[in-house]
């Protein structure tokens, strides 16, 4: 039996991408990536700590590229952000598909990676569409345009464009509280950002931060919102269908002010 | 702005606005230009849904509930006791901006009672319009409601500045028309019609000739009519919504079950059943004629005037046409394979590049999403094992019917139970 090599990486698309490089620069046989995060007590087992380079990480997607079309680009990179875990090994078992088919041959769409990877990257792209329906803005009194979301999945990174291409002549702020990271956009361009001490934050010094008439405008959505509802047409299933009770959270017209 | 006052005109005029189910903010396309507010895309977002499950996207509100003019099936005629209220100009522009910069909305979707006459509420709508794309450099959706009988030079105004335009038919016929909206012509609601159409086709040559021509309503115009507040069958409703398709060049047509708001002998009384099971399967037409290929005469004839409650048209059109069926899977053109109950669009392109590469049997189709308990029995496959038995339509029927729930089933056994 081949022992088990585990590659261990930081956790990021690039280190994982170079944990891809190592696996065929030292020709490992059987390779199993995984992030720091995760745990791992097996025996038997042969563990390597992945050091994240750009210029390899670059390398193999650019081999990766040449051989795939824009959406399978995209597909991948949304089932990386799934973060499911052992997600890494379906990538890499297709990223080795890939790199040994001849150019311009169609992918046999019955493949078990790869409807797995469709499958998943349309779960992880339905995420996207939802975070970007259900980001709800409050205007804060230093003008900045401020969002909560907790999405299932990683999903910032896809829709900085959607928000930055819409929202070009105000600032704002989309901050992912399960993950605790944010993105800020600043008029002219979108970085992360993370929060120090969030623990100390209250309602009221939330509330506090509003700007002037930030109360008033949510509450006229709310108003607006109970009244477009026909109430002879009430179909609550199908209502919790569209709007899970998990994302309740942090959409103003579910919550009262 | 005084925001109480605000807050009451807009639980007045955003009510009466909700009947309206024209509800689509897609199929425009406005880039943002200059790091201005907003874009347009294609696809529209839903950015929450009512209670009633349906979609809301654009703040959809009427810009006044005045009106002189007295339609049986409104809420809104000169001859109802309700509350009446009208929004300034600004006000409607503020709403929508700040709602929109809060991500609450793609857009507005601006309807009227009618104040003065025509043109002058058409002038006041189109105010709204210009605001907010001159003065806000707002380039988020725009829907404007054309007011019947509106002048051509205003109609002509309106698609500057908005996405879509749509007068709505309201009554399917034209004697249904005259019963219950006796002020309105018919001439009224067809001439902005061909008015919008006529400008989206001179803007598409005067775009070949000069680049910066003036976008004219870029995502079209839709029509609404209301089902089962008279008589007319899903064949009277079918052929005028194809008219209107073709002659009108229609991106949609929407049809909204009658929900009784007055007590008139002239229609449905109130607490009546919402039709909203025929209101499904008219849509689910619709986009049989629009995506699969049929046309409605296959549908809907002077022997089948109205659709099937309990089972879906493409359905029913298969059990109507059995001699055509089975197909194989393997060997059918596309136009078939559409035509077969329990397989999707999605699916057809799916199982067309599948095809490719081996011949396909159950499971394949099974792992490509075909709902197999309604599709298995019009279909061969590289399979031995298929449904061979000759039988009747009506037995098939009950086969499947026993085997799927629909989610309609609730609707159906209330409407059932209102015959019995
Ligand atoms: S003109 Fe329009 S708003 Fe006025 S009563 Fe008729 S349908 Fe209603």
């Amino acid at each position: 039996m081949n022992p088990q090599t585990v590659l261990i990486y930081d956790g990021t698309f690039d280190g994982f991408l170079c944990s891809v490089f190592i696996i065929y620069e030292q020709k490992i046989m059987s390779p199993v990536i995984r992030k720091e995060s995760q745990t791992n007590n097996q025996l038997f087992t042969i563990t390597e700590k992945v050091i994240t380079e750009e210029l390899k990480a670059q390398r193999v997607w650019h081999g990766f590229r040449k051989k795939t079309t824009r959406n399978e680009q995209r597909d991948f990179f949304k089932v990386f952000l799934s973060e499911i875990k052992g997600v890494e090994n379906t990538l890499l078992s297709y990223m080795q598909t890939i790199f040994k088919k001849k150019l311009n041959k169609n992918i046999d769409f019955s493949n078990k990676d790869i409807l797995k990877i469709s499958q998943v990257a349309r779960m992880v792209g339905r995420e996207k569409h939802r975070m970007e329906a259900f980001v709800r803005f409050q205007l804060t009194k230093d003008q900045i345009y401020f969002s909560n979301i907790a999405p299932d999945f990683n999903v910032l990174p896809l829709i900085i464009h959607h928000f930055k291409d819409r929202y070009a002549d105000q600032k704002w702020i989309i901050y992912d509280t399960r993950r605790k990271y944010g993105i800020y956009y600043d008029l002219q361009t979108v970085e992360v950002i993370t929060f120090e001490n969030l623990k100390g934050i209250t309602a009221t010094t939330r509330k506090n931060a509003y700007a002037d008439d930030e109360v008033s405008f949510q509450k006229l959505w709310n108003t607006y919102f109970k009244n477009v509802t026909i109430k002879s047409r009430k179909n609550t299933k199908l209502h919790l269908q569209h709007i899970p009770k998990r994302y309740w959270r942090y959409l103003t017209e579910k919550n009262n002010i | 702005m005084l925001f109480e006052r605000i807050q009451e005109k807009l639980s007045i005029l955003a009510d009466a606005a909700k009947y309206d189910v024209s509800c689509a903010s897609s199929g425009g396309k406005r880039a943002n230009t200059n790091k201005g507010l907003g874009n347009t895309t294609a696809m529209g977002i839903c950015h929450s849904y009512t209670e009633d499950g349906r979609c809301v996207s654009l703040l959809k509100i009427l810009l006044t509930n005045h009106c002189i003019y007295d339609c049986a099936y409104c809420v809104t005629r000169k001859s109802n006791d309700i509350k009446r209220a009208a929004f300034k100009i600004q006000e409607v522009v503020d709403l929508t901006i700040n709602f929109y910069r809060r991500n609450y909305i793609e857009g507005l979707f601006l309807s009227s009672g009618i104040f003065k006459n025509p043109d002058h509420t058409m002038e006041r709508l189109i105010s709204v319009a210009k605001k907010l794309r001159l003065e806000e450099n707002f380039n988020g959706y725009i829907h404007l409601k054309s007011i019947p009988g509106t002048s051509d030079e205003l109609m002509r105004q309106a698609g500057l500045y908005a996405d879509r335009l749509s007068v709505n038919i309201e009554i399917p016929t034209v004697s249904g028309l005259k019963l219950l909206a006796p002020d309105k012509k018919h001439e009224d609601f067809i001439k902005p019609m061909e008015k919008v159409k006529n400008e989206i086709i001179q803007y598409k040559t005067e775009r070949k000739i000069i680049k910066s021509t003036p976008k004219f309503a870029p995502a079209g115009q839709s029509t609404q009519m209301i089902i089962g507040a008279t008589g007319e069958n899903d064949r009277d409703i079918m052929y005028s919504a194809t008219y209107y398709y073709k002659k009108f060049n229609m991106r949609r047509v929407y049809y909204s079950g009658y929900i009784p708001v007055t007590m008139d002998d002239r229609l449905p009384s109130i607490g009546s059943e919402v039709p909203m099971l025929r209101e499904n399967r008219l849509y689910q037409t619709d986009w049989l004629l629009r995506f699969y290929g049929f046309s409605v005469s296959e549908i809907l004839n002077d022997t089948h005037k109205n659709l099937d409650l309990d089972i879906d048209p493409k359905l029913s059109w298969a059990l109507r046409n059995l001699d055509l069926f089975p197909i194989d899977i393997n060997k059918a053109d596309q136009r078939m394979i559409a035509r077969v109950p329990g397989i999707g669009m999605q699916s057809v392109y799916k199982i067309l590049q599948a095809r490719k590469f081996r011949n396909l049997d159950w499971t394949h189709l099974k792992a490509i999403g075909i709902a197999l308990n309604r599709a298995q029995y019009f279909i061969t496959c590289n399979s031995k094992d298929f449904f061979t038995k000759d039988v009747e339509p009506y037995v098939l029927k009950r086969k499947i019917l026993k085997n799927s729930k629909s989610k309609y089933h609730k609707y159906y056994n209330q409407q059932l139970s209102l015959f019995s």
